[in-house]
């Protein structure tokens, strides 16, 4: 059987084709396509600017999967598409593509969970059975377990999500959005060294940005270091080192290493409380390699491992909604037509997860 | 990949290298490690809690972190002592991490007075399946079991509330963190389990002194949670937790009215209308 996955709650429209062979032998990749939308230096993205850029890429996208997968249109069978959470506007450009294509070529529709969507599809990746889940992207921040047929959240964030975070330290700093704002905080952390004291905001199993967010904001402009003159000098190897006041880098090395030091904490704590031994990262954060490496530190003290996966199915794809919603397809559960709506908030332990039955 | 085998908790600090007989490791929690040990008198039993340290965390930050967590427990448990509330009492701690073979161990340690018995989590973990064990239960007996449940549910939120009264936080309440200690010598002719006992609270690694309802109520929103999450059977009756909590002191009505609000956040929660 195969699937075409629909994606677009966020500034990536992705489109995937998933093969399940029906021998029941391991499910295949056939097309894994992506565009992302990237704003200015400075300036997040829009709603309205990321369905236009998503509206003009949908179909080409689609055209391109089909052609790599080497498929036509009738071998599909079904469509399936990111039903929430996410951003208004880019996801009903993506909904109405949907039901296009289901209403031109026959075909069922499956909605998806945006979440469970990354669950999966590092379920599958990774071949971890029944790890403790790690969700961190730019709009969500979640510690996942699953228990009699529902992924439970565990601990999420109280307001920003970790990725908004970094994103909009990013926006301050005039750090370049492309390829992301987070991976290019990554590079420049690297050059750090000094740690400033930022707050740490645990809440028992949940965590909350805003604050260290508005700190190390207020931070970077009491020194002088926000805006865009100051990015220029990112690439210069020495610039200020002899100096006693922090740099640029050492404000992204120390938001780095305290919000994910909180994640790591309550990971280790929702893997405490479940017994679990096996953690899995993801969502486009997760990709961090600083994130991975503090991770598997802790798993190891644990007895325990990460699993992670890169760029291709930790950032927002298409094929991971093409994965879960054939899980769901198999199961029977189809969306018909007049429910093929689109939400903005639709939480991870709202799905019933009818093709788990451990 | 590290695997379980190859796992060794890190070595214990001074002075508790040599005391004989050696430390049990009872549990590892996300934050620390809990042995039985002694204290002054081979016949004295005590608990030690050792916060290693971290080594995913920047040293700086994790420095910060150890030191003043055990600091504000320890405080936390002083204070609760002083207040008559049922606590483990403090017997001595390092903060500044000296117990380590080199200065970079880092850790630091608690020693609290032993308590005897289970985590409620047991109790009623052991009562849900003693309940599907029965096959014919009457009406009166499930009656007189979940009233039972229904009294170890109001003492806990009376100890609780005597907790909140005292101007203290818990930050991590959950049935593993409160203790069935039993009576002495007594026992009840039940074929059930036994709900008999004193309430104790214990793990005080994310208590906080505070007399606001929002703490509050968020400390009574995780218990409602937790006992959700773990004791299906039980949570019908969490209202009884509730009611003895609201008895227990003045400022009860308010935190309840403010969890009312706690329930209702979360981040993409659906919202109609």
């Amino acid at each position: 059987m195969i699937a075409i996955g629909m994606e677009g709650s966020a500034n990536k429209v992705g489109i995937g084709i998933m093969l399940h062979p029906t021998d029941g032998s391991e499910p295949r990749v056939l097309a894994n396509v992506r565009h992302t939308y990237n704003s200015p230096p400075g300036e997040g993205f829009l709603p309205k600017d990321t369905a236009r850029h998503h509206r003009a890429w949908v179909v080409k996208l689609v055209k391109q999967a089909l052609r790599e997968a080497r498929i036509s249109a009738d071998e599909v069978d079904c469509i399936c598409y990111t039903k929430g959470p996410g951003m208004g506007a880019p996801l009903q450009s993506i909904a109405i593509a949907a039901r296009m294509l289901s209403l031109l070529w026959g075909k069922e529709l499956v909605g998806v969970n945006h979440c469970v969507g990354h669950i999966e599809m590092g379920r599958l990746i990774t071949g971890a059975t029944n790890p403790v889940v790690l969700y961190v992207s730019g709009g969500n921040t979640q510690v996942i377990a699953y228990s009699s047929q529902r992924y439970r959240i565990f601990g999420e964030t109280l307001d920003i999500a970790v990725g908004n975070c970094l994103d909009r330290f990013a926006r301050t700093l005039h750090i370049p959005n492309d390829p992301a704002p987070g991976y290019n905080i990554e590079q420049l952390a690297k050059k750090g060294k000094r740690l400033v004291d930022l707050p740490y905001v645990v809440k028992g199993m949940d965590c909350s940005f805003s604050g260290i967010l508005a700190a190390v904001d207020a931070l970077a402009s009491t020194l002088g270091l926000a805006g865009a003159e100051q990015a220029q000098n990112d690439d210069d190897d020495d610039a200020d080192t002899k100096n006693d006041k922090p740099t640029r880098a050492d404000l992204c090395f120390s938001l780095q290493e305290t919000i994910y030091s909180m994640l790591v904490e309550i990971t280790e704590r929702a893997m405490a409380h479940v017994g679990s031994k096996q953690v899995l990262i993801v969502g486009g954060v997760g990709s961090n390699v600083r994130l991975q490496e503090m991770m598997g530190i802790m798993a190891r003290d644990r007895g325990g491992s990460v699993f992670a996966t890169d760029e291709r199915f930790c950032i927002d794809n298409g094929i991971m909604i093409a994965q879960a919603g054939m899980l769901a397809f198999r199961e029977g559960l189809t969306t018909p037509l007049k429910e093929s709506t689109c939400t903005q908030r639709f939480r991870t332990d709202e799905v019933f997860v009818k093709w788990r039955q451990d | 990949m590290a695997t379980l085998d190859e796992y060794k908790p890190p070595p214990l600090p001074a002075p508790f290298t040599n005391t004989n007989p050696p430390p049990i490791l009872l549990t590892q929690g996300a934050e620390a490690h809990l042995y039985k040990t002694t204290s002054l008198n081979p016949s004295t039993p005590a608990a030690l809690k050792i916060r290693p340290t971290k080594p995913y965390r920047h040293p700086i930050l994790d420095r910060r972190l150890t030191r003043s967590r055990i600091v504000q427990e320890a405080r936390c448990l002083v204070k609760l002592v002083k207040e008559g509330v049922s606590v483990p009492a403090v017997l001595a701690l390092d903060c500044e991490g000296q117990g380590g073979e080199e200065a970079s161990w880092g850790g630091a340690w608690l020693l609290m007075e032993w308590i005897e018995g289970p985590v409620v989590r047991v109790v009623l973990e052991q009562w849900e399946a003693w309940m599907k064990a029965q096959i014919h239960l009457e009406e009166t007996v499930r009656i007189s079991e979940e009233d039972r449940v229904r009294g170890l549910m109001r003492r806990m939120g009376e100890t609780i509330g005597a907790l909140h009264k005292a101007g203290v936080v818990h930050g991590d309440l959950t049935t593993s963190n409160l203790m069935l200690q039993p009576f002495e010598g007594e026992s009840e002719a039940n074929d059930s389990v036994s709900m008999e006992g004193k309430i104790i609270l214990i793990d005080f690694g994310l208590a906080s002194q505070s007399a606001q309802d929002e703490d509050r109520a968020v400390d009574l929103y995780v218990m409602e949670r937790a006992i959700g999450s773990t004791h299906p059977r039980t949570e019908p009756l969490f209202d009884s937790l509730l009611q003895g909590y609201r008895e227990s002191y003045k400022g009860a009505v308010s935190a309840l009215k403010r969890l009312e609000d706690v329930r209702l956040r979360g981040r993409k929660r659906s919202m109609l209308g």
